[in-house]
């Protein structure tokens, strides 16, 4: 099934046939719904979250279709309302997390020398609950009950009175649900960084990308549960009641924006930060040297994480909140662009320093420093209290908030989705293609997105299904829409890019780029188990220092083989000193019952079925009890006394 | 640090392999941690919500129509809920050394203080629906979701418990080398009893202050 490197010395036959038998999974229907291997779950999360963008994407290029002239009929408002409000959320939530939660899951591990992720079950489940919470809230556009809210479901328009119908809870039951997975798979990568890295990868031996990668996690640990409990409230109020928004009974509005916020900001940075952290990993391979300036950037990544929490009342400068309060928050948004702006600069400093080779995935990597710098200076813009006043609910927002995000995150994806197919599918990609790619995609994100500045400050107000054609917008809007479909051109490009180099790509070597972190000494794609030995990490650059090499050849040690059943090692914290090697799970159905009876909970809660909510909620507690119950082993295995 | 037949055989080497004697932390242990610090923060919003709406509303609070929190029954659960942890504490540390006894009777008595609780939630809510519900106000809302919200991680944390007390009465699951879940069981418990001391603080003591 792949292009294997050949035996590497250091490494009998019979280990390779050991590690192969364990690890392996056979090619079976069962095995497809079973599988808890991180390269597997990691490429589903990649094509599931690129399915979901693609959805999106339609959606924008419907609007922007009913946009490209005044007082046009392509959608009713009706329609235009729940089209938007799944644009936003979909991208946000069901593509932007979990795209780069796929890079992460398939490369976290291959980064740190590990076999698997800490919890392997845990990570299938995390995948299942994604795929059937990007169903169920998708699923609602059909029968016209999707969210019609925006992304950011502002009270008091969503409770019942001002919103009846599904809508709105399909948003917060949905969102609640995905709110698992991304839990999950925040838990799943601290816990996979902080004990599975190779024997002396100590925290200054990180890859930038695993730390970008732990800091999301933690701020997916600290935000989510703000957007959890907004949801939970929403919920509660729109179907049993309760006033927590609803200011005729004492609730309050605004507590729906702020809880949205103190999630919402941060949010911004669970999105981007591994995004960033995907340009750190790819520019060593394309600069021929390190990132310039390693621990300058880990600071900026941890500050950044802590500083991010502290922004979010510059989302709502316009509600009228004290004075003081602005101040602080307006400082604190200053703030943060000093770290931002650190890594930028160290990003060219690697340029200016390091040899460039032209490849596809550096050109990604500098169109996303440009547009991502000019997002960001819109940003410092909306800092000053004053200016966001004038432009707030624009389409000046719109403008600043795509620079950032195709900008920040688009990006650097579609760099990594270059950089890595080789590793992910043991295939080239066809490197012309790629450059009309980026060249249509670049175009065609500054077409659409940079006049949207522009009617923005002539007073085009966001969200609006149509405009009158006497205000001076129409040419404008017309070219956006040319530019959106410039942009669906260029993504059908990489799709078409992609699966070219699944079908017909030249096998790729393992380690095609010359690359420096430790996935680059794997095959391409990777076994099973990873890594046949797993390295002993000496340097920064693993795949680049002889002595981390030499390891897993000549200097192969019986106590990183590990082949006598399906085991990696556990190392400590801080400096990864190796403790013990541990035995890792075999591939089970129960993730995929546990998904299920979720999504038969939340089915069930949102047509209002409440038995059926009630015996899901035992089926789910049995999944989970089964799945942890302890293996009877003998009394002088566990120790015990009495 | 090459490390070739030295820390690492040690703990690889045959003895070491059948038993998997703890090292370090374990993975669990990280896990649950991580999953106790995203819950805290799931109640710091709800009791943050609850000072919000508090200080958004007004001088009197509660509305008008609704009486202080009587303390007398709060504070009796309190003085059961709280010292649950005790016999968790007493039931790992046995564990610890193989004694699988005081494992079951700490759960045991756990698994009856915490039921007390719940009891005792469950009539006082009979007492205060008489006054107020979920859909009186938005202190009904605030109290109802918060207190029930906690009521329903007791739950889960019994169920935990039971869950252990059943699988150690099978035999064969816990021991001193094999007590993980033991101990992630009860840093949830911990958990649940610590938020108690907040939202008793909120919901019954700050009205009167």
């Amino acid at each position: 099934m792949s292009t294997t490197t050949g035996t590497p010395p250091g490494v009998g036959r019979d280990d390779l046939e050991r590690l192969t038998e364990h690890w392996e999974e056979p090619r079976s229907l069962r095995a497809w719904f079973t599988t808890v291997d991180h390269k597997k779950i990691g490429r589903r999360y990649l094509v599931t979250a690129g399915f979901f963008f693609a959805l999106a994407g339609l959606g924008a290029l419907t609007m922007r279709t009913q946009l490209a002239r005044p007082e046009a009929e392509v959608l009713s408002p009706q329609e235009y309302n729940q089209l938007f409000t799944m644009h936003g959320t979909a991208m946000i939530f069901l593509f932007a997390t979990p795209m780069l939660f796929g890079f992460g899951n398939f490369l976290v591990p291959l980064m740190i020398g590990s076999r698997d992720m800490a919890f392997p079950r845990l990570n299938a489940f995390g995948y299942w609950v994604f795929l059937f919470a990007g169903l169920f809230m998708w699923a609602s556009l059909p029968f016209g009950a999707a969210p019609n809210n925006g992304w950011f479901a502002y009270a008091p328009l969503n409770d019942v009175r001002n919103n009846p119908g599904l809508h709105m809870d399909v948003y917060a039951l949905g969102l609640l649900f995905l709110g698992i997975s991304t839990t999950a798979g925040a838990i799943n990568f601290i816990v996979t960084a902080l004990k599975l890295r190779a024997p002396g990868m100590s925290l200054n031996r990180v890859p930038l990308f695993v730390w970008a990668i732990v800091a999301t996690a933690f701020m997916v640990i600290f935000a989510l549960p703000a957007l959890n409990t907004d949801n939970a409230l929403l919920f509660l109020d729109r179907r049993f009641g309760a006033h927590f928004f609803d200011p005729s009974h004492g609730g309050n509005v605004l507590l729906w924006q702020h809880l949205f916020w103190i999630f919402g900001h941060p949010d911004v940075y669970i999105i981007v930060m591994p995004a960033l952290g995907i340009v750190s990993a790819v520019l060593p391979a394309f600069t021929r040297r390190g990132v310039v300036g390693y621990p300058l950037i880990v600071l900026a990544i941890v500050a950044i994480s802590i500083i991010s929490f502290g922004v979010w009342v510059h989302h709502m400068f316009a509600t009228g909140l004290p004075q003081l309060s602005y101040s602080f928050f307006s400082a604190a948004s200053t703030i943060i662009t000093i770290p931002s702006g650190i890594q930028i600069f160290a990003w060219l400093a690697t340029m200016l320093l390091g040899r460039l080779v032209l490849r596809a995935p550096l050109l990604f990597v500098i169109g996303f420093i440009v547009t991502f710098v000019l997002g960001g200076f819109t940003g410092a813009m909306f800092a000053l209290t004053a200016f966001d006043q004038q432009v707030t609910d624009s389409y000046f927002v719109v403008a600043h908030f795509h620079y950032v995000l195709v900008g920040g995150a688009v990006f650097p994806i579609l760099a990594g989705i270059y950089y890595w197919l080789p590793k992910m599918t043991g295939r080239m990609y066809h490197e012309g293609l790629a450059r009309w790619a980026f060249w249509l995609f670049f175009t065609g994100m500054h077409v659409t997105f940079f006049p949207m500045h522009l009617y923005g400050l002539f007073g085009m107000p966001r969200r609006v299904y149509t405009y009158r054609g006497d205000l001076g917008w129409n040419g404008w809007n017309l070219v956006s829409t040319i530019g959106a479909y410039l942009l669906a051109v260029s993504l059908l490009l990489v799709l078409i890019g992609v699966v070219h180099a699944v079908r017909r790509g030249r096998p790729a070597p393992a380690d095609p780029w010359d690359g420096d972190s430790l996935e680059w000494s794997t095959a391409s794609p990777p076994e099973p188990y990873n890594f046949p030995v797993i390295p002993q990490v000496h340097s920064l650059h693993p795949a680049w220092d002889e002595r981390t090499v030499e390891s897993t050849s000549s200097g192969a040690t019986e106590d990183r083989i590990l082949s006598h059943g399906r085991r990696t090692l556990f190392t400590s914290e801080l400096d990864a000193r190796p403790e013990r090697a541990v035995r890792m799970p075999e591939p089970t159905f129960k993730p995929l019952v546990l998904a299920g009876a979720l999504l038969v909970f939340f089915v069930a809660m949102l047509l209002a079925w409440y038995p059926v909510a009630v015996a899901a909620v035992a089926a789910v507690a049995a999944t989970v009890a089964a799945w942890l119950w302890p293996t009877r082993r003998p009394d002088e295995e566990l120790g015990v006394a009495s | 640090m090459t490390d070739r037949g030295g820390v690492v055989a040690a703990a690889t080497g045959a003895e070491a392999l059948t038993t998997e004697l703890p090292v370090g932390r374990p993975t669990g242990w990280w896990g649950m941690v991580m999953f106790v610090a995203t819950e805290a923060t799931l109640f710091a919003c709800l009791l943050g919500s609850y000072f919000y709406l508090r200080f958004q509303y007004g001088p009197q609070w509660p509305p008008p129509g609704i009486e202080d929190p009587t303390l007398l029954k709060p504070l009796v659960m309190t003085a059961i809920l709280v010292p649950s942890s005790l016999p968790v504490m007493w039931a790992e540390r046995g564990i610890r050394h193989g004694q699988r006894r005081r494992l079951r009777l700490g759960m045991a008595a756990t698994l009856l203080m915490g039921t007390t609780f719940l009891l005792l939630q469950g009539t006082e809510y009979d007492e205060k629906l008489h006054m107020f519900s979920l859909t009186t106000n938005a202190y009904g809302s605030l109290f109802y979701v918060i207190t029930g919200f906690h009521g329903l991680h007791v739950l889960v944390g019994l169920t935990m418990i039971g869950w252990l007390l059943v699988a150690s009465l099978r035999g064969g699951s816990f021991g001193a080398h094999r007590h993980d879940r033991v101990r992630n069981v009860a840093i949830y418990w911990h958990f649940v009893d610590t938020v108690w001391v907040a939202i008793l603080f909120t919901i019954y003591l700050s009205p009167r202050l």
